[in-house]
């Protein structure tokens, strides 16, 4: 058996190459397949013209005679820039991305700084309790805040008989429920990279800090928020990207006078049945959250990195 | 041990968002066992929109498909997943690894109506180039389902297989066991609870899409959050109200078991740790 090391390994190799096939082809294909590809064929198809017909677009490439003719279509693209409300929903939906992810963050990075201080115990425990509210349905926890935000709902009601408004305020289908919505929504998932962060922190370099006379503003400014930068960062990340594309909320919550992207591509495609134009919506949608995707990217890469 | 984080603002903030987290969800199951229709006015205690909710067929037909493609989506989900939580934590650089990394990461922020879209297209292109497939309905959302739910499978299993301790499977090689046994007999077992917790969150996740299936389904196969919303957008629906309490009890009670299996096992570590002298 010691006589044939090398014939041994070539098969052990074989085996351990077939077996490293076995392990990586079967998500590869599947992602490539169900989540790479299709983003093609938005392309192809925000590309060609809109007919009523099924499907409802044209084919790119069409034989007529003997020529073989390529179509593309770019009036899509020209129709989504010139017209003032996709332009609008766009801007809008970044806007309200960013300032919900600010809020987000402003609000959780507290709550992540108490956890983290916690003793290791209590720590499981309230961290169970942020992300327990998101195993329940998403869709019934917005509708929730319909019963509580609007005319004749909860909050005004509390807020008459307080005595502390004279007529029910607008909430429902305002700015302000939107951002309601996306911050109840996205809280936890601003907090548990934060709190994955700030769990690491080592308390020696704040009393290290502190002993050197820095205030604890100072030490926070200075250390604590340098030291959690990837952790915002994530957290940002992975509250602004889905944000931008929210559908749920906006429709929900959401009122006319502040439209998000997602909800013109629903209605694009749902409403109008206009696919080409919906997949253009989608394409430039991709290309505005190209940048954030990239940073989320790297940032995942070097967490989940083999050590 | 409080020190710096006694700080009275931040445990504020704390209670307070534990408090916003929490509200909309009392409030819903207090008001699934109101009398009245209205939101604010409290008309007594009735059980009368459980029983229409269980009488209403369509809801029910629709929970009842829903189920069944979570389960599936979130046993397919749990196999890919674990595979491809594998080759993120244990694996070094191969070819492909960048895009492999990013097919992981973008399913987890990639807004659904991207997602819902895309699929969608494939589904119709697919079925003019090949014929397959022929009509959509559960098979096309389970597809959908289980894409982007093994994603987050392989963050929850890779995450973990990053911070255990190695030393039990370098001794199993080193008794002679090889990759492939060592793998089934030691790594396994020890990432089991995160197996589950990728398995139930695929299923909650899965049973929770709304928009994907949405774009992806078919005239017969409506499920329960495409149910849901159909009829939360006539309105506020107090049978909606009962449903919520019945998801709200549903995971509170897995929680509470899987809190329970955790902290036994935690316990049960504690004591070998403290026997081992360690």
């Amino acid at each position: 058996m010691k006589r044939a090391p090398g014939r041994e390994r070539g098969f052990a190799q074989v085996a351990r190459a077939r077996l490293r096939w076995l392990v990586v082809g079967p998500p590869y294909l599947w992602l490539l397949l169900f989540f790479a590809a299709p983003f093609l064929i938005v392309l192809k198809i925000s590309l060609a013209e809109a007919q009523i017909a099924m499907p409802p677009f044209t084919d790119l490439l069409r034989w007529s005679g003997e020529k073989l003719s390529l179509t593309l279509n770019l009036a899509n693209y020209g129709f989504l820039l010139s017209d003032e409300l996709y332009v609008s929903a766009y801007l809008n939906s970044l806007r309200i991305a960013l300032n919900a992810t600010l809020l987000c963050l402003l609000i959780a990075y507290p709550m992540a700084w108490v956890i983290a201080r916690m003793p290791p115990g209590r720590r499981l425990v309230f961290l169970m309790l942020i992300i327990l509210p998101s195993w329940t349905s998403f869709l019934i926890r917005i509708y929730a805040w319909i019963g509580i935000l609007k005319n004749e709902g909860l909050l005004n009601e509390a807020l008459l008989a307080l005595g502390l408004i004279d007529a029910p305020l607008r909430i429902l289908h305002s700015e302000a429920a939107l951002y309601i919505g996306i911050v109840y929504a996205y809280l936890p998932f601003m907090l548990l990279p934060l709190y994955a962060n700030l769990v690491k922190l080592d308390d020696r370099l704040l009393e290290a800090a502190t002993d050197l006379g820095a205030k604890s503003h100072q030490v926070f400014v200075r250390v604590i928020l340098p030291l959690s930068r990837s952790g915002i960062l994530a957290g940002c990340m992975l509250v602004f990207i889905p944000a931008v594309g929210e559908f749920v909320i906006p429709e929900l919550l959401g009122g006319a006078g502040n439209l998000m992207i997602g909800k013109v591509l629903w209605q694009e495609f749902f409403n109008n049945r206009d696919w080409p134009v919906a997949s253009a919506v989608a394409i430039v949608m991709l290309l505005l959250l190209m940048v954030p995707i990239m940073l989320l990217h790297r940032y995942q890469a070097r967490e989940l990195e083999a050590r | 041990m409080s020190g710096r984080g006694g700080a009275a603002l931040p445990r504020l903030m704390l209670w307070s968002g534990l408090i916003f987290l929490y509200a909309p969800m009392v409030i819903l199951v207090v008001y699934s066992f109101n009398e009245s229709r209205l939101v604010t006015v409290w008309g007594g205690f009735s059980t009368r929109w459980y029983r229409a909710l269980v009488e209403d067929q369509q809801m029910m037909n629709a929970a009842w498909r829903s189920l069944q493609i979570a389960f599936f989506s979130a046993t397919a989900a749990t196999l890919l997943g674990t595979l491809a939580g594998i080759v993120m934590a244990r694996w070094g650089r191969f070819r492909g690894r960048t895009l492999f990394s990013g097919l992981i990461t973008a399913p987890l922020v990639m807004p659904d109506v991207i997602i819902g879209l895309s699929l969608l297209l494939l589904f119709v292109s697919l079925s003019r180039w090949i014929g397959w497939p022929e009509t959509r309905g559960m098979l096309t959302i389970w597809i959908a389902h289980v894409t982007f739910c093994s994603a987050y499978v392989a963050v929850v299993i890779s995450s973990r297989l990053r911070d255990f301790d190695r030393s039990l499977e370098e001794a199993a090689m080193d008794l002679g066991a090889d990759r492939l046994r060592t793998f089934l007999w030691v790594t396994l077992p020890l990432i089991a609870p995160a197996l589950i917790a990728g398995w139930l969150l695929a299923f909650t996740l899965s049973l929770d899409d709304l928009v994907i299936a949405s774009f992806v389904s078919g005239p017969a196969s409506t499920t329960l959050p495409m149910q849901v919303f159909s009829s939360v957008r006539l309105g506020v629906t107090p049978k909606i109200n009962a449903l919520a309490t019945l998801l709200i009890a549903l995971v509170g009670i897995a929680v509470l078991l899987a809190g329970w299996v955790l902290h036994r096992e935690q316990q049960r570590a504690r004591v070998a740790r403290s026997a081992s002298g360690d």
